[in-house]
């Protein structure tokens, strides 16, 4: 009995807690794909780097705030300064669709001309990125680190194994439903989100029926930047800021909202889900978690790792093939593609 | 005059304005600077061809361009590295057992999809097969790497090649190329197409993945070098006989002028410059054959019939589909063929640069350049491809020179070891990303069809 309990407690710690902490990260970064397909009807390359970007203002504002010494403890700096990256990725999605998206909207441009142009974004904004912070790593978690050390939670179970959370997994989560839920008051409840889904639903109507287009993809971009700049700032206090990593995350993302179903917020979310949660059970090596379960002579002796952490994105593109194949529409029927 | 001529004309002022920079850059800075120049761009223009049959013939977003150039690459090693005997030995069996047993698990896997009833029996009976499958190539396979990889590690720790000329691989890596676009293209082909280009970009980080880690194939981050050549090697040039009066005929003039106590030392000198001149002209003619060739047959394949029922199809699909052509077959074969010009281009590198380095394939660079390459220089139009091929490789390397120059005359106010100064003059380099996406954006919008644009033929 008490095995079954330290290798649930082994499995929660490496596998449950970190994939919930990732999914909530990509859930996000999934909402504001999927938003951006569903109004203005491309695939955004530019949303890694439109990430990084609102994560690097969060990181400049930290270290401004921690030379003034101004901070929230126990939580972290961040936070603090979430708000001014989140102005910060706002104000480049705007300018970004101002210079570049509008004058293909008005052409009714072909959704790969879209594609090829958020390339070019993608370009630009990775080089901002780098020149101005860099194109290394850079940590800035500050305030308490754990919220549940892994001896605290040994000594308070009298397990063998404990359930570390640290405090930016925690925070991730919660951050990430509050986000959520109002994301889904605005779209069900105001009038502004009822048009944008109105909007998606079926342009033409949506038209006829008086919605003020450009409003509509003014709000877009406001809520898929706010969305990038808190997804990042999540995922940066979690793991740590490259810029590099924010680009490689689009394919993970895009799994994400396709799985799902793209166009569909609820999809997105799940989608977020089902890959970090894929992700980290594949990857996960069940050597210690099998030695609890099963008897000493069938314990393993090797890893028993389905496949290496490097081949994380193997994961994603694998459930990625998969739905295309299996259920192209993804799992709440999104765009029929 | 008509459209084609005018096409004509600023294509060969362009590429007159093309020779006279990398000219400029030779007599400036070093003709050995200008050829190492010259040697990317032709091997720039193969790629954009490639990319230019898949966008500029069928309008296919292909955004995997690495991964089919990195699997070119891997060719280069496979088939020029000599076979190491002793990791064949100790796991060639277990290798090729574990292969058996893949193929044997997708076989069966089709059997049973095809006999089982829909519904969970099916579910349930595949991923029983699969697994089982899966668990027992491991168990071949696992101890196959361990012990391939514990060969001399330092030196081997992998298979080798079929040590045959390296030339070879660059026909190999076409086919490598090849088959993975055949894979990718029928699963994600006649889907949107925002879905190939996500398709493609997983594809591509996968195969770096799989090149990274797979340490018995390809000795992941340890890296091959010391590839064969195809050229000869500049030490032995400098030894051989008629190299080194050749030289000393064409430097006659300069030499006579010497004391002859220097002058053995000055035709040492000029030996050694020539040889790596040398070199790299030889680079530079096979690059050129191989850009001619792939050229001569886009151009042919363009103005055939097959050319024309491919730009009929990209420009409406669904009239091309009501003539009775097969939409998605055609998009499919022209994806092979245009990957397999990447792969082709992606050997071509790695024999280049003598070694393969699975770490240093980025995206950025070998990916969203070469599409940069096909806007900037004309999509649907060959000889744009190559154009944009060699304009954008010389931007992208005469850009760091100029951010450089830039950036410190911007800032030669400021002191020495003013912190601004020092990570504005740090970040120039990165000025090159945001500088092509500059590019890649203005040309968009102010002359979509790329610098020579398609000749439209009626």
């Amino acid at each position: 009995m008490i095995d079954i309990l330290n290798a649930l407690a082994l499995f929660s710690n490496f596998v449950v807690v970190p994939a919930l902490a990732y999914g909530s990260q990509l859930a996000l970064g999934a909402l504001g794909i999927t938003l951006v397909f569903g109004i203005l009807r491309f695939a955004n390359f530019a949303h890694g780097d439109l990430m990084a970007f609102g994560t690097m203002v969060v990181i400049l504002v930290t270290w401004l705030f921690q030379s003034w010494g101004i901070g929230i403890a126990p939580l972290p700096t961040a936070l603090l300064a979430l708000p001014f990256g989140i102005l910060g990725a706002i104000m480049i999605a705007l300018v970004a669709d101002r210079a570049v998206f509008r004058f293909y909207r008005k052409q009714k441009s072909k959704p790969i001309i879209f594609v090829i142009a958020s390339v070019g974004v993608m370009f630009m904004l990775n080089g901002i990125v780098r020149f101005i912070i860099g194109p290394d790593d850079q940590a800035f978690a500050d305030g308490a680190r754990f919220l549940i050390t892994f001896r605290e939670f040994k000594e308070l179970t009298g397990l063998g194994e404990g359930i570390a959370v640290r405090q930016t997994q925690a925070l991730t989560v919660v951050v990430a439903i509050l986000v959520v839920s109002a994301l889904f008051w605005f779209l069900q409840r105001t009038r502004t989100g009822k048009s944008m889904r109105a909007y998606s639903d079926n342009e033409d109507l949506a038209l006829l029926s008086g919605i003020d287009p450009d409003r509509v993809v003014l709000v877009t971009w406001i809520i898929a930047a706010s969305l990038a700049a808190i997804a990042g700032t999540l995922y940066g206090l979690d793991k740590s800021f490259k810029p590099f990593t924010y680009f490689q995350l689009l394919l993970p993302m895009f799994a994400a909202a396709i799985v799902g179903g793209i166009g569909q917020p609820l999809g997105a979310i799940v989608g977020g889900f089902v890959i970090a949660f894929s992700e980290v059970t594949i990857t996960y090596a069940y050597k210690k978690f099998l030695r609890y379960l099963l008897p000493d002579d069938m314990a393993p002796d090797t890893l028993v790792q389905l496949l290496s952490t490097d081949y994380k994105f193997a994961v994603s593109f694998i459930i990625l093939v998969v739905v295309l194949l299996v259920r192209p529409t993804g799992i709440f029927r999104g765009k029929v593609i | 005059m008509s459209a084609g001529d005018a096409t004509r004309n600023r294509g060969l002022i362009t590429f007159a304005i093309m020779a006279v920079a990398l000219i400029a850059v030779g007599l400036g800075q070093s003709w050995s600077v200008s050829l190492s120049i010259l040697q990317l761009c032709l091997i720039s223009a193969v790629m954009a061809l490639g990319v230019n049959i898949q966008w500029g013939y069928a309008g296919l977003f292909n955004v995997g361009i690495m991964g089919f150039a990195a699997l070119g690459g891997i060719a280069g090693v496979l088939v020029s590295k000599s076979p190491v005997g002793e990791a064949w030995s100790v796991g060639g069996t277990g290798v090729f057992l574990a292969l058996a047993v893949v193929i044997a698990t997708v076989i069966v896997a089709i059997f049973a999809h095809r006999r089982l009833p829909r519904g969970p029996a099916r579910i349930i009976g595949m991923t029983l097969i699969v697994g089982i499958g899966y668990f027992a190539a491991r168990a071949f396979f696992d101890p196959a790497v361990d012990a391939i990889e514990g060969v001399d590690p330092a030196k081997t720790g992998y298979l080798g090649g079929l040590g045959l000329p390296i030339i070879f691989s660059w026909a190999v890596g076409g086919v490598f190329a090849a088959g993975a676009a055949f894979i990718v293209g029928r699963i994600a082909l006649g889907l949107r197409s925002d879905y190939l280009a996500i398709a493609t970009l997983g594809i591509s980080e996968i195969v770096i993945a799989i090149l990274k880690n797979e340490d018995w194939l390809t000795r992941g981050v340890k890296n091959v070098s010391g590839l064969d050549r195809p050229v000869p090697y500049e030490i032995d040039l400098q030894e051989t006989g008629w190299f080194r009066n050749m030289i000393e005929s064409l430097n006659s003039s300069s030499l006579q002028v010497l004391e002859p106590a220097a002058r053995s030392d000055a035709l040492q000198q000029f030996v050694i410059d020539g040889s790596s001149i040398f070199v790299k002209l030889c680079y530079v003619l096979l690059f050129a054959a191989v850009l001619l060739a792939v050229l001569w047959f886009s151009e042919r394949a363009l103005k055939s019939p097959w050319g024309r029922m491919m730009r009929a199809i990209r420009d409406n699909e669904v009239a091309a589909s009501a003539m009775g052509k097969n939409v998605t077959r055609r998009h499919l074969q022209v994806f092979v063929l245009g990957s397999a010009v990447v792969g082709v281009a992606g050997a071509m590198l790695t024999t280049l640069d003598g070694q393969f380095t699975p770490g240093t394939y980025n995206p950025l660079r070998f990916t969203f350049l070469i599409w940069v390459m096909v806007i900037v220089g004309g999509s649907g139009n060959n000889y744009g491809a190559v154009l944009g091929g060699f304009l954008i490789w010389f931007l992208w390397i005469e850009a760091e020179p100029v951010g450089l120059w830039l950036m410190s005359t911007l800032t030669s106010g400021l002191a020495e070891d003013n912190a601004l100064r020092l990570h504005l003059i740090e970040g120039a380099a990165h000025m090159r990303l945001f500088t092509m996406g500059l590019i890649l954006l203005l040309v968009m919008r102010f002359s979509p069809r790329g610098l020579l644009p398609e000749v439209v033929r009626r």
